[in-house]
């Protein structure tokens, strides 16, 4: 509950530090449930020549992104970033397997992705949690839709509710949170499948700055310790760089792969406040940045035009 | 409250005499609305009883409010041509009740399906659209034709008329499904059952239970004109009766039964509502209201 104060961004990271210590007893807990992924080893990702058309109201063909090409080591961070509506999210629902791409295929841990993949977790851009299901109910659906008995469950459910500071909220409904809450129950639930592929879709992209680092050091500190190969979509390059292994740059609309960037700073990271003004953060920083910046313009006098 | 915010230093005693000013004026705001509440039922049916005392107003025709009294009196106490009223208003209430139900979960599955399955909307929609045009009330004369004067036509005429309002909310509701919501459930391994009672379900019910208020009343609605078209018991064929013998005062003394019963059914379809929608929050025009 203090953790909601979120001015004492120090004192909370502190206190994600002190319960990382008694992780090993938990993470024996969590394993006797689930083995990391089906196949029992951590999968890559590997996109190649991904093409996705929609057909608009008018009928008319809309190349969303085209040819896009890149892949994830097994248990690497990679981050995308590029202007908006330039195909990030798109990309995302083609790896999920929600959508099927025009051209070209996804695969993950080896295998072509054709509709819904187990081991797969994805955070939503929008909130997506279910107003009618409390906090529990929420984080819960993953092992119970997985066919994990409901006892079992409900303890795996309040160990992760814990484990994201949210202990005591378990018999609130998503509306009596706030959004920084909602977005750690929406974790929870995506983490606690013990996901091979994490996909996450700008999942800190409405919260303050504060509870925002609050929330990467966390991601990193559960990460670390699940070590599944995360897709993160962002708009913020600093969140970029602090947090991944690789950062691909897409261009502007129709999207593909412009750049990609290896990100060589030591792991651990530590504390993502820190690390922003390390030297190699801001250089690597500003490269990217040059890379993106053109998309962005182009980008954004595209929409303008559109407009007029 | 401005005050306080300004920085002066909050005693509990404040804050206490700041809410029991609160609670009071609630009070006050209360009695004032019950106070004008009884002065409108007065002066309503006092009105009705001096206008037509009075002769200004045929009591012949629009009946008198003692009249009516006397008339419940003597339903209570003295029965009806076709047994007591308890008798009369089971067969009602039974046939309401049935249709209500059987029109509930016929609209609800079928709204349900049609909602979540654009072939098959697309071939039915045109034809329930032309359905729902007809007078459906002209149904009963056929079901009564066609089932005799028990209860069964009743309890038909009754559920269609509950159908169509189920059926278009559940249909509605199925639509509104935040796709989000039908995306994140999908990754988690949901199969298409588990996604209608995981999610479609839910966020439907908004909708259909909303829809219960309106339906119950097409219930009664619908058994009371299949008995007044024709039947051997209930409340319809007691105000048919009165109305063949010009006896305005036991129509509306049915009228005051059914309407008393009503009320009842909207309280117990607002408690179910209270306990199957406690996730939502509270909405302002809700709590607002009267
Ligand atoms: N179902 C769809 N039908 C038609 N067009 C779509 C559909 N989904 C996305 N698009 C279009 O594809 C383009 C890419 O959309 P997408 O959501 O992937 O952008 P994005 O990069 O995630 O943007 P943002 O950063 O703003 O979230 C947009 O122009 C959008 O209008
Ligand atoms: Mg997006």
């Amino acid at each position: 509950m203090s953790k909601e104060s979120t001015d004492k961004g120090v004192a909370a990271n502190v206190a994600i530090d002190a319960r990382s210590t008694e992780r090993p007893h938990a993470m024996g807990a969590t394993h006797q449930h689930r083995p990391p992924g089906e196949t029992g080893a951590n999968a890559g990702i590997g996109i190649s020549g991904l093409t996705k058309r929609y057909l608009t109201p008018k009928g008319e063909t809309f190349t969303a992104i085209t040819d896009v090409t890149l892949s994830v080591e097994p248990g690497q961070f990679c981050s995308i970033v590029g202007p908006t509506g330039c195909g990030k999210s798109t990309t995302l629902a083609q790896v999920s397997g929600l959508e099927r791409p025009s051209e070209g295929s996804v695969r993950v841990g080896g295998h072509t992705v054709e509709g819904v993949t187990k081991g797969v977790s994805y955070m939503f851009q929008a909130d997506a949690l279910f107003p009618w299901k409390s906090v529990l109910n929420n984080v819960m659906m993953g092992p119970v839709l997985l066919g994990t008995p409901k006892r079992e469950a409900t303890l795996l459910a309040r160990d992760w509710l814990r484990r994201v500071g949210l202990a005591g909220f378990e018999d609130r409904y998503p509306h009596q949170l706030s959004g920084g809450m909602r977005k750690r129950v929406a974790m929870a639930a995506a983490l606690i499948n013990n996901p091979r592929i994490l996909l996450m879709d700008e999942p800190f992209g409405a919260l303050d700055v504060q509870t925002k680092a609050i929330m990467q050091n966390e991601l990193l500190t559960l990460w670390e310790e699940l070590r599944p190969s995360v897709l993160f979509i962002t708009h913020d390059l600093d969140e970029a760089v602090a947090l991944s292994d690789r950062v691909v740059v897409m261009t502007s609309s129709p999207g593909t792969v412009k750049d990609v960037f290896d990100i060589d700073l030591p792991r651990p990271r530590g504390d993502v406040q820190q690390i922003r003004h390390e030297e190699r953060f801001l250089e690597l920083q500003g490269r990217i940045w040059e890379s993106l910046k053109d998309e962005v313009t182009r980008a954004y006098a595209r929409t303008a035009g559109e407009a007029a | 409250m401005s005050a306080l915010a300004q920085g002066e230093t909050v005693t509990p005693q404040r804050q206490a005499a700041a809410a029991d000013a609160g609670k009071a004026a609630h009070r006050r705001l209360t009695r004032w609305i019950w106070a004008g509440r009884a002065i409108l039922a007065v002066a309503v049916v006092g009105g009705w009883q001096w206008f037509t005392e009075e002769g200004w107003v045929d009591k012949f025709f629009f009946g008198q409010p003692s009249e009516i009294w006397n008339s419940l009196v003597k339903l209570f106490t003295e029965g009806t041509a076709f047994g007591t009223i308890w008798e009369n208003l089971w067969v009602t209430m039974q046939e309401a009740i049935l249709g209500f139900l059987l029109g509930t979960l016929v609209g609800v599955v079928l709204g349900i399906l049609l909602g979540s399955n654009k072939y098959l909307s697309a071939v039915v929609g045109p034809y329930i659209r032309i359905v729902n045009s007809i007078p459906r009330i002209v149904l009963g004369s056929i079901f009564i034709v066609a089932f005799g004067l028990g209860v069964f036509p009743k309890v038909l005429l009754a559920a269609v008329l509950v159908f169509f309002v189920v059926f278009f909310n559940a249909f509605q509701g199925v639509r509104e499904v935040d796709q989000n919501l039908v995306a994140n459930v999908r990754v988690l391994g949901a199969t298409p059952v588990q996604v209608a009672i995981h999610v479609t379900i839910p966020s439907a019910m908004t909708w259909i239970i909303a829809s219960l208020h309106t339906a119950f009343g097409f219930a009664i609605i619908g058994a009371l004109v299949a008995e007044v078209l024709g039947a051997q018991q209930g409340v319809g064929l007691i105000i048919s009766q009165a109305q063949g013998t010009f006896d305005p005062n036991t129509v509306f003394a049915c009228m005051v039964i059914i309407a008393v019963i009503t009320l009842g059914a909207e309280y117990l379809i607002s408690l179910l509502e209270h306990s199957v929608l406690k996730w939502r929050p509270p909405n302002r025009s809700e709590s607002q209201a009267i």
